[in-house]
C-alpha cells in the first residue's frame, strides 16, 4: 500500500482551495510511538539488574564455596622436592626466556613444549601448602612443567588447628606419654578420634577457667580496689573510710591470690592429660611434627570423604563460623562476636534514631510554619546525608567519646582514671554516631510519609473537637507508620553496612568481651564490640595470612548481607501488618 | 477588582432593591448590568431578607461577616440567621464562598495562615470570634461532615467513638450506647453492627460518608455543618443521605452547602444563595424557589444561570 499525503488529483482538479484538511493514513512515527524509551528504560533497568545480580552471585558463590573442602593434592616436582596441599587457584601466564634459560634441560624441555601447543602460555597453580612453623610460606605457585608427578594420597590428614593456621600431612605415630602405641594410619586415626573429644573438652574447661573464673576474681579483685581509690578520691588516706576500704582489699587480695592458685592447679591438671597425647603427621618433606591434641580444632582425611563426608565438614565449617570466636587473627574460626555486635549496634541505633528522627520530621511537617526557616532546615538536613561517613566518625570520637563520655567518667567513675570507661569508643556511641549518620533518611522518610496523609483526616479530626497534638497521636501517626518504617528500613541498611566511623568510635579487630552478657549490670554499652564490615576489613586488607583470608572476606560478606536482608524482612514484615491494618478500599 | 479590607465599600452608594420587587430590576441598573455585574464591580448592596426568617429562634447568627485570603475578601459583610432545629441551604455557584462560610462557623479556617476575619458570628448567643473562646470546645459543639467521606484509619467502632475517646472516655458501656445511637442516627447500623470492629475504609462510599455523619452525631452537637455531603455519592446513596438530613432535623440544626437545587429545595428548610462572597437573598426554600424577590435568584435555582 503506498501512502500518499498529498491530496488526490480529482480533489484538486474541483478547485475547492479550502477544504477541511483530509489525513491521508499513515503510520505513526517511531518517536511518537515511544518504543525507543521502551528500550531505553527497560535496558537501564536489565543493566542495573545485571550488575546486582553479579555482585550477589560473585559474594553467594564464593562465599558459599569457602567451607567446602577440595581434595589433598601431593605433587612431585623435577628438582625433587614434593608439596601436599588444596589447589587453591589456576592460571596461565608467559614466561620470559629468561626463566626457561634457568631450568634444567629436561624441565625447560617440557615447557617449551607446552608453550608451543598453548600458544605462548604455560600453566600453573596456587597449592595451599601451609605448615607455615616449618616453611614460612602459606601458598605457592607451581609452574605445571615442573611437576613430575600428581597424586592423591589416601591419608593426606588436612587439620585446622587453634595456632599456626593449617597443616598438611600423613599420619605416621600417635603417642602417649611418649611411646608410641600405633604406626598404621587406620590404627593412629582410630586412637587419634578416640582421644580427640576428650581433649578438646580439657581444652574448653582450660578456655572457661581462663577466661570465666580467673575474670570473675579479677574483677572481685578490681572493685575491691576501686572502693578503696574512690575512698581515697572523696575523703583521703588519713580516713577511716579508707582503712576500712584498704583492709577490705587486702583480705580481697588474700583471697584472690588463694583462687588463683586453685585455678593453675586445675589448669596445669588439664593440660597435663593433654600433653599425654600427641598425634604425629609427616609433611611431604619428609619432617615429622607432633601436634598436641587439644589444638586440633577439625582434622579429616580429605580424599577418603565421599559427598556426604565433605557435607558435613562444610556444615561443621559453617557452624563454627556463625557460633565461634575468631581464631589465627580472625582469618579462621568464627565470627561470632561480630555478628553479635553488629546486630547489638544496629537496634541500639534504631532504637536511637527512629524516635529522634520521627519527632523531628513531625515538627518539620506539623508543627513547624512553612517557610525559608524551615526550608533551609529541610535542605540542611538532607545535606546532611551527603557528609562523607569519616567525617561523623569525627565527630562521634570528639563529641560523644571525648566529651561526653570524659563528663560521664568524671563525674561516675573516677576511680577508675586514668583508664577510661566511657571516654573511648563503645557500642553506644558507635549507635549514637551511625543514629546521627541515618537521621536524615529517616527524617526524609517520615516527613513524606506525613504529608502523604490526606488533609481531610486531619481536618475530620479537627473537626471533631480533637487537638492538634490528638490527631498526630490517633490519626496521623498510625497512618504513616508504614512510611516510617520504611525510613527505619533504609537507616538499617545503612547503618549496618557501615564501617568508616566505627573504626573510630568502637569497632575493633578482636574484642575480648561482647556487649551483652551474664556479668552485672548484664549491659554494657561503654565496651568495643566486633563488627562485620569492620572484619571485612580487617581480613582483607589488615590480615598476616591474606591469601587465606579472601574466602573469608566473602564469607563474611555474605553474612552481612544476609544479615541486613534478615533484618529488613522483618522490618518489612512489620510494615505489611500495620498496612494491611488501614488498607483502603475506596480511598 | 480591587478590595481594601474592613469597608470601604460600603461607602459606594447601596444599590437599592425595592422589597417588593417581582423578579426585576429598575431600569437604571439593568442599563449598569444587573446586580452580579454590579457586584463584580464590587458595589456594595443589602441582602434580600425575607421577613419569613425573623421570627425563628436563631441557633447560629453571622453578623457583618467579612473574611480574606490573604489580600483577597472571599466574603463581603455577611450576616444571616439559622433558625433552630431547621435545615438551611448555602446555594451559589462554584467560588461563592459557601464552604469558606461553613468552615467558619466551627473555624476550621483558622487552620489556613493567611485567613482573615472581621464581624462575628454566634452559637446559641455565645460568640464563636471574641478572644478566649476554646476553638477545641467549640468545635466539640458543632459537627461537621466533608465533601468527600474521610473515616479515619480505624474500625467503625472506633471511628463513631472518635469525640469520646479524644475526651479520655474509657466506659466501655457508655462507648458502646454512643455507637449504636449515633449508628442508628445515621442509619448504618444495621449494615454496621456485624462488622464494628472492621476498617472502616472498607466500606462503600455512601456507608462512609453515612459514617461521617455518625461520628459528627456521636458528640451531640448543637449544629451540624454539611459541606456538600452528597457531591461523592452516586443518587442512591444521596437519596439515603437525605433521608437523613429529614430525620436528624429537629434533633440538629442543619447547615448544608450543596450545588444540588433539588437537593435543597427537598431537603432544606430556609435557603440563601451566594454570589462571589456576598448574601444576595435569603429566605424560606419555598419562596426562594418558586417566588424568589431577585430575578437573578429566580435565574439562578432555575439552571438559567451558573
Amino acid at each position: 500500500m503506498t501512502i500518499t499525503a498529498d491530496p488526490p488529483p480529482a480533489a484538486q482538479a474541483a478547485g475547492t482551495p479550502k477544504r477541511p484538511r483530509k489525513k491521508a493514513l499513515r503510520t505513526t512515527s517511531l518517536f511518537a510511538h515511544g518504543e525507543p524509551m521502551v528500550w531505553l528504560t527497560g535496558g537501564s533497568l536489565v543493566l542495573a539488574v545485571f550488575m546486582i545480580a553479579g555482585l550477589l552471585g560473585l559474594v553467594l558463590w564464593q562465599g558459599g564455596s569457602t567451607f567446602w573442602p577440595g581434595a589433598i593434592l601431593h605433587v612431585e616436582l623435577a628438582d625433587g622436592s614434593a608439596y601436599l596441599g588444596e589447589v587453591a587457584s589456576k592460571s596461565s601466564f608467559a614466561p620470559e626466556e629468561s626463566r626457561l634459560e634457568a631450568l634444567s634441560d629436561e624441565v625447560a624441555e617440557r615447557a617449551r613444549t607446552e608453550l608451543e601447543a598453548n600458544g605462548g602460555l604455560v600453566d600453573r597453580f596456587q597449592l595451599r601448602t601451609e605448615n607455615f612453623e616449618l616453611t614460612n610460606v602459606h601458598y605457592r605457585w607451581i609452574e605445571d612443567y615442573h611437576v613430575l608427578d600428581r597424586s592423591l594420597p589416601e591419608w593426606a590428614l588436612l587439620v585446622e588447628r587453634n595456632t599456626w593456621g593449617r597443616f598438611y600431612g600423613t599420619p605416621v605415630a600417635f603417642r602417649l606419654d611418649g611411646a608410641t602405641i600405633a604406626t598404621e594410619p587406620d590404627e593412629v586415626w582410630s586412637r587419634f578420634q578416640e582421644h580427640h573429644d576428650k581433649a578438646r573438652a580439657r581444652y574448653h574447661a582450660r578456655q572457661s577457667l581462663e577466661t570465666h573464673e580467673i575474670g570473675a576474681v579479677n574483677r572481685t579483685l578490681e572493685d575491691a580496689r576501686l572502693h578503696m581509690r574512690a575512698a581515697e578520691l572523696a575523703e583521703g588516706r588519713d580516713s577511716e573510710r579508707w582503712r576500712r576500704a584498704e583492709a577490705a582489699y587486702r583480705a580481697a587480695e588474700e583471697e584472690a591470690n588463694g583462687a588463683f592458685t586453685r585455678i593453675r592447679r586445675e589448669i596445669d591438671a588439664l593440660n597435663t592429660e593433654n600433653g599425654r597425647y600427641e598425634l604425629v603427621l609427616e609433611t611431604s618433606d619428609g619432617v615429622e611434627k607432633a601436634l598436641a591434641l587439644d589444638e586440633v580444632v577439625r582434622i579429616f582425611p580429605a580424599n577418603q570423604l565421599g559427598f556426604g563426608g565433605k557435607l558435613s565438614v562444610y556444615l561443621s565449617r559453617w557452624w563454627e563460623f556463625l557460633t565461634a570466636d575468631p581464631r589465627e587473627a580472625n582469618a579462621e574460626g568464627g565470627v561470632f562476636p561480630a555478628i553479635f555486635g553488629t546486630i547489638a549496634m544496629t537496634l541500639l541505633m534504631s532504637l536511637v534514631v527512629v524516635p529522634f528522627g520521627v519527632l523531628a520530621a513531625l515538627y518539620l511537617r506539623e508543627y513547624a510554619k512553612q517557610g525559608t526557616i524551615v526550608s533551609i532546615v529541610r535542605i540542611a538536613v538532607n545535606n546532611l546525608a551527603g557528609v562523607p561517613s569519616i567525617v561523623f566518625g569525627v565527630f562521634g570520637l570528639g563529641f560523644f567519646c571525648y566529651v561526653i563520655g570524659s563528663s560521664i567518667d568524671e563525674v561516675f567513675f573516677s576511680a577508675k582514671l586514668p583508664n577510661p570507661t566511657f571516654g573511648k569508643g563503645g557500642v553506644l556511641w558507635a549507635a549514637l554516631t551511625l543514629a546521627l549518620l541515618t537521621l536524615p533518611v529517616v527524617i526524609v522518610a517520615t516527613e513524606e510519609a506525613l504529608s502523604a496523609v490526606p488533609n481531610s483526616m486531619r481536618e475530620g479530626s479537627y473537626a471533631c473537637g480533637a487537638t492538634k497534638w490528638q490527631t498526630i497521636r490517633r490519626i496521623v501517626l498510625p497512618r504513616a507508620a508504614p512510611g516510617i518504617m520504611t525510613g527505619m528500613i533504609l537507616a538499617i541498611a545503612r547503618g549496618a553496612g557501615e564501617v568508616a566511623p566505627l573504626m573510630l568510635v568502637g569497632a575493633v579487630k578482636l574484642a575480648p568481651e561482647l556487649p551483652v552478657d551474664g556479668v552485672v549490670p548484664f549491659l554494657h554499652p561503654e565496651r568495643s564490640f566486633m563488627h562485620l564490615g569492620f572484619h571485612i576489613f580487617d581480613l582483607g586488607f589488615q590480615s598476616q595470612n591474606s591469601e587465606a583470608a579472601k574466602p573469608m572476606v566473602y564469607t563474611t560478606t555474605l553474612l552481612l548481607i544476609a544479615i541486613v536482608v534478615l533484618l529488613n524482612l522483618v522490618a518489612v514484615w512489620i510494615r505489611g501488618r500495620l498496612r494491611r491494618r488501614f488498607q483502603s478500599v475506596h480511598i | 477588582m480591587t478590595i481594601t479590607p474592613h469597608g470601604s465599600l460600603k461607602k459606594a452608594p447601596p444599590l437599592t432593591i425595592p422589597p417588593r420587587q417581582a423578579a426585576r430590576l429598575p431600569e437604571s441598573d439593568a442599563a449598569a448590568g444587573g446586580l452580579f455585574e454590579a457586584i463584580q464591580r464590587g458595589e456594595a448592596f443589602e441582602t434580600v431578607v425575607h421577613e419569613a426568617t425573623r421570627g425563628e429562634k436563631p441557633v447560629l447568627e453571622v453578623s457583618n461577616f467579612n473574611l480574606w485570603y490573604g489580600e483577597a475578601q472571599a466574603l463581603h459583610d455577611i450576616s444571616l440567621v439559622c433558625p433552630d432545629g431547621k435545615v438551611t441551604a448555602l446555594i451559589g455557584p462554584s467560588g461563592c464562598g459557601k464552604s469558606t462560610l461553613l468552615r467558619c462557623v466551627n473555624r476550621m479556617n483558622d487552620l489556613i495562615d493567611s485567613v482573615r476575619v472581621s464581624g462575628d458570628m454566634t452559637l446559641n448567643g455565645e460568640s464563636i470570634y471574641t478572644a478566649g473562646v476554646d476553638v477545641i470546645e467549640l468545635r466539640k459543639r458543632i459537627g461537621m461532615v466533608f465533601q468527600k467521606p474521610n473515616p479515619f484509619p480505624m474500625s467503625i467502632y472506633e471511628n463513631v467513638v472518635y469525640s469520646l475517646r479524644i475526651d479520655g472516655e474509657r466506659d466501655r458501656s457508655v462507648l458502646d450506647e454512643v455507637c449504636e445511637q449515633s449508628l442508628r442516627g445515621a442509619g448504618l447500623w444495621d449494615e454496621a453492627k456485624d462488622r464494628l470492629q472492621s476498617s472502616a475504609l472498607a466500606m462503600s462510599g455512601g456507608q462512609q460518608q453515612r459514617l461521617c455523619i455518625a461520628r459528627a452525631i456521636a458528640a451531640e452537637p448543637d449544629v451540624l455543618l454539611l459541606d456538600e455531603p452528597c457531591s461523592a455519592l452516586d443518587p442512591i446513596a444521596t437519596g439515603r443521605i437525605e433521608e437523613l438530613i429529614d430525620e436528624l432535623k429537629g434533633t440538629y440544626s442543619i447547615l448544608i452547602v450543596t450545588h444540588n437545587m433539588q437537593q435543597a429545595s427537598r431537603a432544606s428548610d430556609y435557603t440563601a444563595f451566594m454570589y462571589l462572597g456576598r448574601l444576595v437573598e435569603f429566605g424560606p426554600t419555598d419562596e426562594i424557589f418558586l417566588q424568589p424577590r431577585l430575578k437573578e435568584t429566580e435565574d439562578y435555582v432555575t439552571g438559567r444561570f451558573g
